[in-house]
């Protein structure tokens, strides 16, 4: 009580009430919170009137088998891999019809660039490097995410997230950080920088950190075309099953891995950094509701296209842009981006990548969906883009780069794990305000890409494998 | 019909019982007290997560999800009778 | 236990209220300022959403990571400056969002508060409405969710709750639109209006009433019954926040300081 000075009445007025509620013996505050709910249920008693609950509701019926011991956690997964499929597979072709109708576009520019006489290195950066981007960005980013949002959104409206977390709080708990990280880490799937934010739903200093600081290892929409992308390219062909199935069914292998460093992490960090012991949990589960599916599918779909098309142009172009310049640009016989790579190649050889992947992630800084685009675009020797046509072309593109079995993995590895994207990063700073924790944000998840990426190509290399 | 007090901790899915008072302190107590569960609360046990923790409890028409370590301070007195409320 | 209707007055006294640029909100001249109060999860976002529409905005309570949204409607020709507050149990306990959901009906004294229910779980809702019943006046309950009331075939006696609660009570399914009409109406009375509300006091246990007449007595000796209810004074007293007393304290400073500067015609900051 440091504001007011001694002789201030109110403190002296406290001071007596401190000596009052001691002489009570009871908590007396207790009494005053007590007799408020006595009146307020004696109140409802009188004007409500509730039919007999004989019958099990529908609601019932669910939670009992949504949380039940046998149940519990294969329904999880179950649901995990369901909306990944639902994903991939509806967003086939919507990406088809967009990358057709994007790149005939194209055809059109190039057009009205050869008639104004344009000197081809101003077509090259603007059509090739900065528009071809933006389509590609667009047609592969935008219905897989104008998909699962939705999707997550309908999830969230039924009230089935508060019952992931119960039933994945004692993992949590063991961990010691709060059942309430898992809501964030859902919120992360679609956006890590809204999963940050998200974690204010957490009371605990300490347990927020630790949700901020792990929220990186779910894999945000912007991750996930990359992961699908190269799920699909790379690990289908040898398989007979349909192909959304297989590349759903990697997309959640990785996205389990990706949790399980989440709780290692957590439990790292509350054994070292972040000590302390977990906060007590109350969570609420609010009854299941019917979304109104219409107005929730309606409304998300619009707000995700109108986000990734604002993203694809304030980010993927100049980056696609930039790229073409650094493709394009020589100094001596390589390019800029061929120097670049060359210098990190070493060291991504023993991470079990490639120069040009780790100049592609770290180019990616500022949104990670243009990954993929900036990485095929460097690949090409002319430094531009074909043409979204066939996976097996990009297959060709990527194996005759020296990618293996092994590189396709690690890349996805370290899509997963690898630092945060620059809006992440800057939330992080808004969140904690401490320009410490930003930096370790951005440190704990590169230092295990690269360890894991590390440990496992060795391994391979080591038995031959690749 | 009158049995002795148990944690609430204690309690099957299913069984009900009356709050009698809260071995707790601090931010828990109020939060738990804000929530209603207060002294002649009436509660019921909905059920465990698969690993058996944490539990949910059904008071004054609202699940509330509690680890057993928490719950263990709030006593509780088993009830028999037929009352549908909380 | 028994109830009365007393003779109730504001718990502070709005001479000294503290400028509504303090929490972050910037108020236009003639508009009326809302406050919206009420438990998590009882669909206060889609009451907000409901009536906002498209004119609002998100921004943060100063010095706090919270979220804070404003947005105005127009109704009968008035502006209202809805301002969203933190979804919280209770104004007692401890946690930042219920400070700041307090602090904004204590010291704010914004116009009208609406406080949403859920018709679902009224046993657990009341209760914060019956708090800041004791704060202000000013009030009007709005019981949302009545469309997953009927699907579970809960009836609410709305006349006897209005006449017990004392101040205007709306029934609402903000996801459908209904009862929105009239809750700003309800808002307009209050408001615009002025239309006086006679809100329900608790009368505790008689352990705890005896405690507050001796306090009572006391706040009343040293002369701050003019800006405070030295009931209400009194049974923060007893909840022993200490933080809120200091928040108090200020706002006494303030007051005092208030009541000179008044004189000059010029505005103060906490």
């Amino acid at each position: 009580m440091t504001s007011l000075n001694s002789t201030d009445p109110l403190l002296r007025i406290y001071k007596d009430a401190e000596i009052l509620r001691a002489s009570s013996g009871k908590p007396l505050a207790d009494r005053v919170v007590t007799d408020i709910f006595t009146y307020s249920e004696k109140l409802a008693g009188q004007v409500v009137q509730r039919e007999n609950i004989g019958q099990v509701e529908w609601r019932e019926r669910i939670d009992r088998i949504v949380i039940s011991r046998v149940f519990g956690y294969p329904l999880m997964l179950i649901l995990l891999g369901l909306v990944f499929w639902i994903t991939i597979e509806g967003a086939n072709t919507p990406s088809q019809m967009i990358a057709t109708a994007l790149f005939a576009f194209q055809d059109v520019l190039t057009g009205v660039f050869n008639a104004l006489g344009a000197p081809v290195w101003l077509h090259g950066l603007l059509v090739l490097g900065m528009y071809r981007t933006l389509a590609w960005v667009i047609a592969v980013m935008l219905p897989p995410m104008a998909i699962f949002f939705p999707l997550f959104t309908l999830l969230e409206d039924l009230g089935f997230l508060p019952r992931v977390a119960f039933n994945m709080d004692n993992l949590f708990k063991r961990a010691k950080a709060c059942g309430k990280q898992c809501l964030t880490m859902c919120m992360g799937f679609g956006c890590n920088a809204a999963g940050v934010v998200s974690t204010r739903i957490i009371d605990s200093p300490r347990e927020r950190l630790i949700a901020i600081l792990t929220n990186n290892f779910v894999p945000c929409n912007g991750r996930f075309p990359t992961l699908i992308a190269i799920a699909s390219i790379f690990m289908t062909s040898a398989v007979a099953l349909s192909q959304s199935l297989v590349a759903a069914g990697f997309v959640t292998l990785l996205v389990l891995i990706g949790i399980s460093t989440t709780f290692m992490v957590s439990w790292g960090l509350s054994k070292t950094l972040l000590k302390g012991e977990p906060s007590s949990l109350i969570l609420e589960l609010p009854p299941y509701r019917r979304p109104k599916i219409g107005a929730v599918l309606y409304r998300s779909i619009i707000d995700r296209t109108i986000f990734v098309l604002r993203r694809a142009i304030v980010v993927a172009a100049p980056a696609g842009a930039a790229t073409w310049i650094l493709a394009n640009v020589h100094v001596g016989q390589l390019s800029i981006l061929g120097h670049i790579a060359g210098f990190l190649d070493p060291f991504a050889q023993v991470l079990g990548l490639d120069g040009f992947i780790l100049m592609a992630f770290i180019l990616g800084i500022p949104a990670n969906e243009i990954v993929i685009p900036v990485l095929l675009m460097s690949y090409l020797a002319t430094g531009q883009l074909t043409e979204f046509t066939s996976l097996m072309e990009l297959r060709e593109i990527l194996v005759s780069n020296g990618w293996t079995w092994l590189t396709a993995f690690n890349t996805m590895l370290f899509a997963l794990l690898h630092w945060p994207c620059a809006t992440t990063l800057m939330s992080m700073y808004h969140e904690t305000g401490s320009k410490k924790w930003t930096a370790l944000g951005f440190i704990i998840p590169t230092l295990i890409a690269v360890s894991v990426c590390f440990g496992v190509a060795q391994i391979v290399f080591l038995l031959g494998l690749a | 019909m009158d049995t002795e007090n148990v944690p609430l901790s204690l309690l099957r899915p299913g069984e009900r019982a009356h709050v009698v008072d809260l071995a707790l302190n601090g931010l828990l107590r109020r939060r738990i007290l804000d929530l209603g569960i207060v002294p002649g609360t009436a509660l019921t046990c909905i059920g465990r997560a698969p690993a058996g923790d944490p539990i949910a409890y059904l008071v004054r028409g609202t699940v509330i999800a509690l680890r057993s370590e928490d719950a263990i301070g709030i006593r509780v007195n088993p009830s028999l009778d037929k009352n549908m409320l909380g | 236990m028994e109830l009365k209707i007393g003779d109730h007055t504001e718990a502070l006294s709005n001479k000294g209220r503290v400028g509504f640029e303090n929490f972050g909100i910037n108020v236009a001249k003639d508009q009326f300022v809302i406050a919206l109060a009420g438990n998590p999860n009882v669909g206060k976002s889609t009451v907000f959403n409901s009536l906002t529409g498209l004119h609002q905005h998100t921004g943060n309570w100063p010095g706090k990571t919270v979220d804070n949204a404003q947005g105005t409607f127009t109704y009968r020709g008035k502006q209202f400056l809805l301002v969203d507050l933190p979804g919280t149990y209770s104004i007692l306990a401890h946690s930042v969002e219920e400070e700041i959901a307090r602090d904004f009906i204590c010291f704010g004294q914004p116009d009208v508060t609406v406080v949403v229910l859920d018709a679902t779980s009224l046993e657990r809702n009341l209760n914060l409405a019956l708090q800041i019943m004791e704060i202000t006046s000013r009030i009007v309950v709005c019981v949302n969710l009545m469309d997953e009331a009927r699907k579970k075939r809960i009836t609410i006696d709305f006349p006897t709750l209005e006449k017990e609660l004392g101040v205007p009570v709306v029934a609402t399914a903000a996801r459908n639109g209904e009862g929105l009409d009239k809750l700003q109406q309800a808002i307009f009375k209050i408001a615009v209006e002025k239309q006086p509300t006679e809100p329900k006091q608790i009368v505790y246990s008689d352990e705890v009433e005896k405690i507050i007449r001796i306090l009572q007595g006391k706040i009343e000796e040293v002369g701050m019954a003019e800006i405070i209810n030295p009931r209400w004074l009194a049974l923060r007293l007893l909840d022993s926040d200490p933080t809120f007393v200091e928040s108090i304290g200020r706002y006494l400073n303030l007051y005092k300081r208030n009541q000179m500067i008044h004189a000059k015609g010029e505005r103060v900051a906490l």
